[in-house]
């Protein structure tokens, strides 16, 4: 990790701009805009679904249609047009039988997100799942997985191939009525990852999946679905970007962990959707919901470095359902100029001796508004929980926000709980320091930022984390005031 | 080496240094000693330049550049060191990160190339022992959950690693028990050379007992009032500075 400082950095400085913001000139196949009841059926007669999930999306569009926006978040934006988004997208070749039939431009995009699957495959070992705009595009490394029965494809292979999985547990975790976006996604997702870790498999590679949006006026809708069954272990990896568009674009994803007993998932996101330019035009809706649900000693840990997005509004959280079970959430949240994030988690606490874990990190530079908003409850039968939160706060100019809303709900007297919170301002003695030791100003913030970020960005993956460490110190070029 | 001349500054419209005169020459240490509130650590900060300092007269030469002209890392890259009277804490930044950045930076500055790891190693351990630092704080966040000393004397062990050409220590002496403050001057002995030079501060004579100077300065109400060999410190040290404050009034 600690090579990146140098040379790389340099160079990464010198096109510090959004730098994923291209688009591929490859042809697709666009619905018209617009949402009601037979542009879901056309959408699920696309994918050719089978009845019940037709029906699942019905209800769920049923559902929305009564539902009203939310707007306690702490975030102001102009609410999206849902009749002006093309709710599918797709590049027209589809069914790759193998990688080599790629469309070269749409391999090129993959390479420019620094993500070359061929690169991967050689040197990293990751299994990539590649989903732009609505479709999954590639799978690598399917068959060795396979062998040892894991199932990691796209959400719509996996709802033609692996029906009975995807029909017991869908919406398990999040159900359709369970907000606005939720109740939207479960209506018109498009497409996501499957993925299915058999009983007592540790699955061998970290399973990565990278999402674009690269389409103009279409919203993305995936849906991840992640079963880890008893005593199985799997590390996942999710990305994002989206190219500078001056609309705003909405995303609206859900991802549902399942930890069966003794099972466990870790779950890392490095997000960084298009924030909008400095004027805030433009820029991604970021409006998720992801949960995971424990069974009896089972683990789902989130760890996520958010940087990019106009408007944030995510909350990843466990349900400690089982006893024993461990939840754990670690986050950086960065926003700059006019980005808002509204960030945090859910640790609901069900079962008894179950513990769990909150590190939540917010930067917040220009004239940004960063929220931490988290709530620990515990539940009348959940003796011997226990909760640790620390949330700490960093600013960089003295015209951003840095907000914190934790919200504790304690119905057992057994339960232990700690919060601990911390606001400061980047340290003009720390800069100083830096300068006087010949380290200019853009490199002693990122060593700043990078250190006070460093509990979280552990928890990374490695190669991940160097991203990371990367995007943070582009996000923050030139913000200190 | 460094020459300052007729050097005025003020922070927030009070001026604190009033036309200080210096010259410092390859080779030599010189011993900066005063009263409190005389100036002493102004005059190290603006060396440094610190932003929060405004020069409203005067200049100063370093290595035959114009130093007040220079951004405060392109000084430190140009071979200027303070080692701070209060270091500060970076959090989660390894030492060894933090000195790498800071070596790479300067390499780079002078068109070298980055320094090998191995190299890079080889001189952590070289140059701690130096000032008898455990190599596990090398490993730590910089200077957090160090002790006083362990701070000045990481502040010794950076500027063994930076090389630099002209050294000033500001107050490196305060809070140092009398092993600590041996410790740390034998460092800065050990790293005396000919195409060197050291600007001592300090407010108490002791220090001068082991990095022994060529000069001794007296600044007084931001100037350098008097100035003599060694054995002036000695003198200041018998009378304290109300012999000077007398001298100067009567003048």
């Amino acid at each position: 990790m600690a090579d990146y400082t140098e040379n790389e950095l340099a160079k990464d400085l010198e096109n510090k701009e959004y730098e994923y913001g291209f688009t591929t000139n490859i042809e697709s196949e666009k619905i018209p805009n617009g949402l009601n009841e037979d542009i879901i059926r056309l959408i699920s007669s696309k994918k050719n679904e089978p009845d019940w999930l037709l029906e699942f999306r019905l209800k769920s569009f049923k559902m929305w249609e009564q539902m009203e926006e939310p707007d306690w978040a702490h975030v102001k934006y102009q609410k999206p047009d849902f009749q002006g988004i093309s709710y599918y997208a797709a590049p027209k070749k589809q069914k790759y039988e193998s990688w080599d039939d790629v469309d070269p431009e749409m391999k090129e995009t993959m390479s420019k997100l620094g993500i070359s699957l061929e690169e991967q495959k050689r040197l990293t070992g990751v299994a990539v799942d590649f989903v732009m705009d609505s479709v999954s595009v590639a799978t690598s490394f399917k068959e060795k997985l396979s062998e040892l029965g894991i199932i990691f494809c796209s959400f719509s292979e996996a709802v033609q191939e692996h029906p009975d999985l995807v029909k017991k547990y869908l919406g398990t975790v999040v159900p359709q009525s369970d907000n606005f976006y939720a109740a939207l996604n479960s209506a018109v997702f498009s497409d996501g990852s499957f993925c299915y870790i058999p009983k007592g498999v540790k699955c061998p590679m970290e399973l990565s999946t990278y999402f674009r949006i690269n389409e103009a006026g279409t919203g993305q809708f995936e849906r991840t679905l992640l079963i880890a069954d008893e005593n199985a272990y799997v590390s996942y990896l999710e990305g994002c970007t989206a190219p500078q568009r001056d609309e705003n674009q909405l995303h609206a994803a859900v991802v549902e962990l399942i930890s069966l007993d003794g099972a466990e998932i870790k779950y890392s996101t490095v997000q960084n959707w298009f924030p909008g330019d400095k004027e805030g035009k433009g820029g991604v809706f970021n409006f998720v919901t992801k949960r995971g649900i424990c069974h009896k000693r089972a683990k789902i840990s989130w760890t996520q470095v958010e940087t990019g997005s106009a408007v944030t509004w995510k909350y990843p959280s466990c349900i400690l359902k089982g006893d024993d079970s461990v939840g754990e959430f670690y986050s950086v949240a960065v926003t700059n100029n006019h980005q808002m994030a509204d960030t945090g988690t859910k640790m609901i606490h069900l079962g008894k001796n179950t513990k769990s874990t909150i590190i939540s990190k917010g930067i917040s530079a220009g004239k940004s508004q960063n929220s931490y908003r988290g709530l620990v409850k515990i539940d009348r039968k959940a003796d011997n929980a226990r909760n640790f939160t620390q949330c700490d706060s960093l600013l960089m100019t003295d015209r951003c926000g840095a907000h914190t809303f934790p919200y504790i709900e304690c119905e057992n007297p057994t339960a232990q709980l700690e919060h601990e919170a911390t606001t400061s301002k980047i340290g003009e003695d720390q800069i100083f320091y830096c300068l006087q030791r010949g380290i200019d100003e853009e490199k002693a913030i990122g060593l700043i930022v990078n250190g006070y970020c460093k509990d979280v960005l552990n928890k990374l993956p490695m190669e991940f984390a160097v991203e990371a460490q990367k995007l943070l110190t582009i996000s923050l070029e030139g913000s200190v005031g | 080496m460094l020459k300052i001349q007729n050097l005025h500054a003020e922070i927030d419209g009070k001026e604190i240094l009033k036309g200080l005169n210096l010259e410092v020459k390859a080779g030599e240490v010189h011993a900066i000693m005063g009263p409190n509130g005389a100036g002493k650590s102004t005059l190290a900060s603006v060396l440094a330049g610190k932003e929060d300092y405004e020069i409203t007269k005067g200049s100063v030469e370093f290595e035959g550049k114009d130093l007040l002209d220079m951004e405060t890392d392109e000084r430190a890259k140009e071979g200027l060191f303070l080692a701070f009277q209060y270091p500060v804490e970076i959090p989660g930044v390894s030492n060894i990160n933090f000195l790498r950045t800071a070596i790479n930076e300067k390499r780079e500055y002078l068109g070298q190339e980055p320094i090998s790891a191995k190299d890079f190693m080889a001189m952590v351990r070289e140059r701690s022992k130096l000032v008898e630092l455990d190599s596990k704080l090398a490993n730590r966040s910089v200077n957090v959950g160090f002790s006083g000393g362990e701070k000045k004397r990481n502040e010794i062990f950076q500027m063994a690693m930076l090389e630099p050409k002209l050294s000033v220590l500001d107050e490196t002496d305060s809070g140092l028990d009398i092993d600590a403050l041996r410790i740390v001057a034998k460092g800065v002995n050990a790293l005396k050379k000919e195409d060197t030079a050291s600007i001592v501060i300090t407010h108490y004579q002791r220090l001068l007992d082991y990095i022994v100077p060529d000069f001794v300065h007296v600044l007084y109400d931001g100037k350098i009032v008097k100035s003599g060999p060694k054995e002036l410190a000695l003198e200041l040290e018998e009378k304290g500075y109300d012999w000077i404050k007398e001298e100067v009034v009567n003048h």
